[in-house]
């Protein structure tokens, strides 16, 4: 394998560096988050949906057999965007990151204390 | 088809909105993706970086195919309950085994792909051999989806199949081109919930208008199907089978539940791939794992949504090719949804297709630059070059797969043609993987003549039964079983003969590769994924409890 595989295979530590300085990577990687993805677009779906379904006439309803089906999945999309948004800006992927390196230097470091330094 | 207008889908310019949103984000996202990639691991491997819960979504959903969708709901209307033995004993221990017993091999020893651990293990022919019957084998998998989802199209739109498969087609090339695995992936990702969101608002929808669980037995027990499609293991034994599937559970357990299920979970590529490219051997191992929860209770939003279709489609399964079962869950759509939702559904199955043929393309493009382009055609030349080559090759497999989308429109029943490749590229691979992984002194002569002798048992058995009129089965579904069953046992028999007379690999040269010498993992990575939830064991033994406790709640 080439030099640059090698250093391919950490690029959760390049990531989490440039969260730390709030570069553009950092920027770029939280807007890149799947969650950020998948709850914008469900937040989108679910709007558009309950708009919908709130004008459904009759005939809609009736067609699904009585259920507001509309109003019922954009409510549920909404709950599912929104709670895929609220995730990723409470863990951020750039802190948690920070906080496993953290976690693993704190255990590191506790293992070379018991090893006398032989870790 | 003269009657196609009749179930063609009511949408309106909402539903293709809410479509067009849908290929917005997902070109997007490749798009996005391509600025991260910089080298050939990022590239086909995600650069190994990704979280457990996002490769075991993929894992499950580059499973969430267009044959899974309409080809369950079709079985959910043809053989009722049964069709949850796919899941339940089919699936989820193959999961268990792939994450907990063989990840540990195949992620320990660093390989990039299925074919590779195949050189470590034994040596470059069995590799080449593999390698090339893999890109076969996936070309052809991802012809069945291409043509499954200009099915669709031309039922639903009115497209002609042609222009359908040239559509799909594009659309699969531009993201994975753009973005490489990491885009397929986090696609694939995107199309779980997309797909979810289609199925589940149909299966409340048919549920309440059935009357409840309740009401749908009581109506299921009316139909051709009656109370024998109300249980999953009933009426199996031997000599008194009145199940529907019409299988014994020797058949069901063994057959379905061993060789074929094992057999596609454990080595082919494009499932393994998506473990492989999770951030270190903990999530490797918790991705089939994790992957395992939502794999049992997808049946409830398939094989409900089929038998809701038996009740509620006058005709369905008769003599109208437009009422074939496979359109069952297509047709429920029609039924049930309106516009709006029906936008949604559109997008789901558009999704179920494209998650089928993307990792069946980035599977091909991986194997084909890693497996056969760099070790034997063109060596030692710089990143660049290989991730160059990727692209060019994903191109490549997209043009053969519309050729091979062809030769799987000349199929009546896609589900068949499916099962009979999987016994002839997926069983023997297993045989081999299981006899190397466990038996240190299996020669790697040994691992080609197996993998030939397996491989061409099964061939033997299909162009038999099919073409030459050698062999007769109860039916297609049938043949697969035996044709995986023979391409098995011929598989472990030539091995050990073969193996009995020429030389063994030195065992320095095993370390991480066979049982007993698996590679540690990093102590510190292990440390920070202490937590109970993230014990593999945990996590795969959970799973077939849960498996054994809704068996027998169905039994």
């Amino acid at each position: 394998m080439t030099d640059q595989g090698t250093n391919g295979q950490q690029p959760d530590r390049d990531a989490g560096a440039g969260a730390e300085t709030g570069t553009r990577e950092a920027l770029a990687a939280n807007l890149f988050d799947l969650r950020r993805i998948i709850g914008g677009l469900f937040l989108l779906y679910g709007v558009v949906l309950t708009i919908v379904g709130l004008n459904d006439s009759e005939a809609e309803i009736t067609k699904a057999a009585g259920v507001h089906i509309n109003l019922i999945a954009g409510g549920g999309m909404l709950a599912l965007g929104g709670s895929f948004i609220t995730w990723a800006l409470l863990r951020p992927l750039g802190k948690q990151l920070q906080e496993q390196e953290a976690k693993r230097d704190r255990l590191l470091a506790e293992q070379r204390e018991e090893g006398g330094g032989a870790a | 088809m003269l009657a196609a207008a009749d179930v063609r889908l009511n949408t309106n310019a909402l539903d293709f909105a809410i479509l067009g949103v849908y290929f917005v984000v997902v070109l997007g996202v490749g798009f996005v993706a391509k600025r991260y990639i910089k080298t050939s691991l990022d590239y086909f491997l995600s650069g190994r970086s990704l979280p457990a819960w996002i490769t075991g979504l993929a894992f499950v959903s580059a499973n969430l195919g267009a044959t899974e969708i309409l080809g369950m709901g079709a079985n959910g209307a043809q053989y009722g309950v049964a069709t949850v033995n796919y899941y339940w004993i089919g699936a989820v221990p193959a999961m268990v085994f792939l994450g907990l017993v063989m990840m540990p091999f195949y992620y320990g020893a660093r390989v990039r792909s299925v074919p590779e651990y195949l050189l470590m293990r034994f040596d470059k022919r069995s590799h080449l051999f593999n390698s090339w019957s893999f890109a076969l084998a996936t070309v052809l998998i991802a012809g069945v989806n291409l043509f499954a989802l200009a099915l669709v199209l031309k039922l639903l739109l009115g497209w002609p199949i042609l222009l359908g498969i040239v559509v799909a087609a594009g659309i699969v090339l531009a993201y994975i081109t753009l973005g490489g695995l990491s885009s397929a992936i986090y696609n694939e990702v995107l199309q779980f919930f997309v797909i979810m969101a289609a199925l589940i608002p149909l299966t409340i929808v048919g549920l309440h208008d059935a009357g409840g669980w309740g009401g749908l037995t009581d109506k299921i027990k009316d139909t051709k199907l009656g109370e024998a499609g109300l249980h999953a293991l009933q009426g199996t034994d031997p000599g008194a089978v009145t199940n529907p599937i019409g299988a014994t559970w020797i058949g069901i357990v063994f057959g379905l539940g061993f060789i074929l299920s094992f057999g596609y979970w454990t080595t082919n590529f494009a499932e393994v791939q998506r473990a492989l490219s999770a951030r270190d051997l903990s999530a490797g191992q918790r991705t089939p794992l994790i992957g395992a929860y939502p794999k049992l209770l997808i049946p409830a939003v398939v094989v409900i949504p089929g038998l809701i279709a038996l009740w509620k489609i006058p005709h369905l399964g008769g003599g109208d090719a437009d009422l074939a079962y496979n359109n069952a869950i297509p047709l429920l759509m029609n039924e049930y949804l309106p516009n709006g939702m029906l936008g949604i559904a559109l997008t789901g199955l558009m999704a179920s297709f494209m998650a089928g043929v993307a990792a069946n393309v980035s599977a091909f493009n991986t194997v084909v630059t890693t497996d056969i382009v760099e070790p034997y055609i063109a060596r030692d030349r710089d990143d660049a070059f290989y991730i160059r080559v990727g692209r060019y090759v994903t191109v490549g497999g997209i043009v053969v797969a519309i050729g091979t989308a062809l030769i799987a429109s000349s199929y009546q029943n896609l589900m068949n043609y499916l099962q009979a490749l999987f016994s002839i590229f997926n069983a023997p691979l297993f045989a081999t993987f299981i006899i190397g992984m466990f038996w240190k002194r299996m020669s790697p002569a040994a691992g080609l003549w197996g993998l030939v002798a397996g491989t061409t048992a099964a061939l033997v058995t299909y162009v038999g039964y099919k073409w030459a009129g050698w062999f007769t089965f109860g039916s297609d579904l049938d043949e697969s079983f035996w044709g995986a069953g023979a391409a098995f046992v011929v598989d472990a028999v030539v091995t050990v003969a073969v193996t009995l007379f020429t030389p063994a690999k030195p065992i320095e040269e095993l370390q991480g590769l066979v049982w007993g010498m698996a590679n540690e993992e990093d102590p510190l990575v292990a440390i920070t994924h202490d937590r109970w939830w993230e014990s593999p064991k945990l996590l795969g033994f959970g799973a077939i409890a849960l498996g054994i406790v809704l068996t027998i709640i169905f039994f």
